[in-house]
């Protein structure tokens, strides 16, 4: 199995990508959970005018009629005004792409944002949908049969970890 | 995941609710994932669009043998915000009146492809009927049956008083007045004991408890200055006139007297006490205007809590 990267040397090279394209209108949401612990680490970095917004997909999954609803579904927090608002959609792996149109879907009901530019720490390939991130730490090759898996320690840090698919 | 239980109808093989019937028998962590759900299904039911697509393509049927407008209303609307098609069918002055069978109506619309049964009837047991006859991919879930159980009141009871507590193990709640008749509060003495309330009481005439209600693990109260005394929580339940055939109660203006919510009453329990009402109330009966209207007063809260709640039961035994 190849090394993986080290998560917490990703994020400051994320930031500085990202720090050339924030405006006024840039405003930030990480998907829970795993997206949600990087936004956290990012959004300080970056001097945006909006706090940080969070989304829980679990009642736009498109896998409901086959595995039901998720145990313990987070609440999603905008607060902001989406209208028109250049957003950064912020998860941790990028996989299949089924999470990121679920989030899109979401946030069409909340409003129309001007852009939207998705921002991932990992992408392991795997697309089952035409979605590609615009900001990208590491592409990373995951063995059959594992997932990539972000896990964050109780001090903050955060890791990537292979884990054995259910 | 809790423990399977193979003699709890509700339960699947997995131990997920298929069914909700009753909030008797069900485990805490089953309750729990209830209400951390409907929190999230609150975030939904505050946005400019209510809707989420979980249930599109699915038809919930309301099926009420027993006329109810709010329960039935909020039950639609909670199908409705999550994209469901719903049926209403007022059963009580259809098919029944012709003299088909109550499994008969119910093998009709399953025969349309239903995939959850919302229940009211006047019979303890009949949701439970129905639960054990449908198809697997079917559920029910029980809007009131008899004087037996309302599991989604007591849940959207126990999701206000979590909403305003915080926490259930520090809790003394007085459930006040028609007990005896009470669906409602059944389903609420389950629910608190179960999440670990310490002290449930509950205050009425003798006449208005039922027999050997300690046995549900509250403390009775026949005074209601005693009973009130310190409380967080405090449930009023509607005095149901026209479930009183016979003299339990000498007359409404004397039950007031004695265990209508007032005021003075309410300034024995706690200052941050809350009053809670599961509608419709009958003001000056069991509970004065001024309290109901009141700084204390949660029941319009209640209401709304109640849709994100029935969203959460729907879409957890939909997707069970």
């Amino acid at each position: 199995m190849s090394k993986l990267p080290d998560a917490e040397g990703l994020l400051p090279k994320l930031a500085a990508e990202l720090r050339g394209c924030i405006t006024p209108a840039t405003a930030m949401i990480g998907l829970h959970t795993g997206g949600a612990w990087v936004a956290e680490r990012l959004h300080p970095l970056l001097g945006m005018k909006d706090p940080l917004g969070f989304m829980d997909i679990a009642f736009y999954r498109d896998d409901y009629a086959k595995a039901g609803l998720k145990h313990d579904p987070k609440r999603t927090r905008i607060p902001f005004e989406v209208e028109g608002k250049d957003l950064l959609l912020v998860d941790d792996v990028l996989y299949t792409g089924r999470t990121v149109r679920a989030a899109m879907n979401e946030l069409f009901d909340y409003g129309r944002p001007r852009s939207i530019a998705l921002v991932v720490l990992a992408d392991r390939g795997g697309r089952q949908l035409p979605i590609g991130a615009q900001y990208c730490g590491a592409r990373v090759e995951v063995p059959e049969g594992m997932r990539l898996r972000l896990k964050r320690a109780a001090d903050g840090k955060l890791a990537l970890e292979y884990e054995r698919a259910a | 995941m809790p423990p399977s239980s193979p003699h709890n109808p509700q339960l699947n093989a997995n131990g997920e609710l298929q069914h909700l019937l009753s909030i008797e028998g069900l485990p805490p962590e089953i309750l729990t994932q209830i209400l951390d759900t409907a929190e999230s299904f609150a975030g939904v039911t505050e946005r400019e669009v209510k809707k989420v697509p979980l249930l599109r393509g699915k038809s919930v049927f309301n099926l009420f043998f027993e006329a109810s407008t709010r329960t039935r209303t909020t039950f639609e609307i909670a199908a409705k915000r999550l994209s469901a098609d719903v049926i209403n069918l007022n059963v009580a002055v259809s098919s029944q009146s012709k003299g088909e069978s109550l499994l008969d109506t119910v093998a009709n619309l399953s025969a349309m492809h239903a995939d959850v049964f919302i229940v009211r009837h006047s019979s303890s047991g009949a949701p439970h009927l129905i639960a054990r006859h449908v198809k697997p991919h079917e559920h029910v879930i029980n809007a009131g049956d008899g004087r037996h159980a309302h599991p989604t009141q007591g849940l959207l009871d126990l999701y206000t008083i979590r909403h305003y507590k915080k926490n259930f193990t520090q809790l003394r709640v007085a459930i006040v007045g028609d007990v005896l008749h009470s669906r409602v509060a059944r389903s609420l003495i389950h629910g608190l004991t179960t999440l670990g309330v310490p002290e449930v009481r509950v205050i009425a005439p003798q006449t208005l408890l039922p027999a050997g209600v300690e046995s549900l693990g509250v403390r009775v109260f026949h005074d209601m200055r005693a009973g009130l005394k310190d409380c967080d929580v405090v449930v009023m339940l509607r005095l149901q006139n026209e479930r009183m055939n016979g003299a339990l109660l000498p007359s409404a203006q004397e039950f007031f007297k004695h265990y209508g919510l007032t005021a003075d009453k309410l300034a024995l329990a706690r200052p941050e006490a809350i009053v809670m009402h599961p509608g419709p109330m009958n003001r000056g009966v069991e509970i004065d205007s001024s309290v109901a209207d009141g700084a204390h007063s949660v029941i319009l809260p209640q209401v709304t809590f109640g849709i994100a709640v029935r969203m959460a039961v729907m879409s957890i035994v939909a997707g069970n």
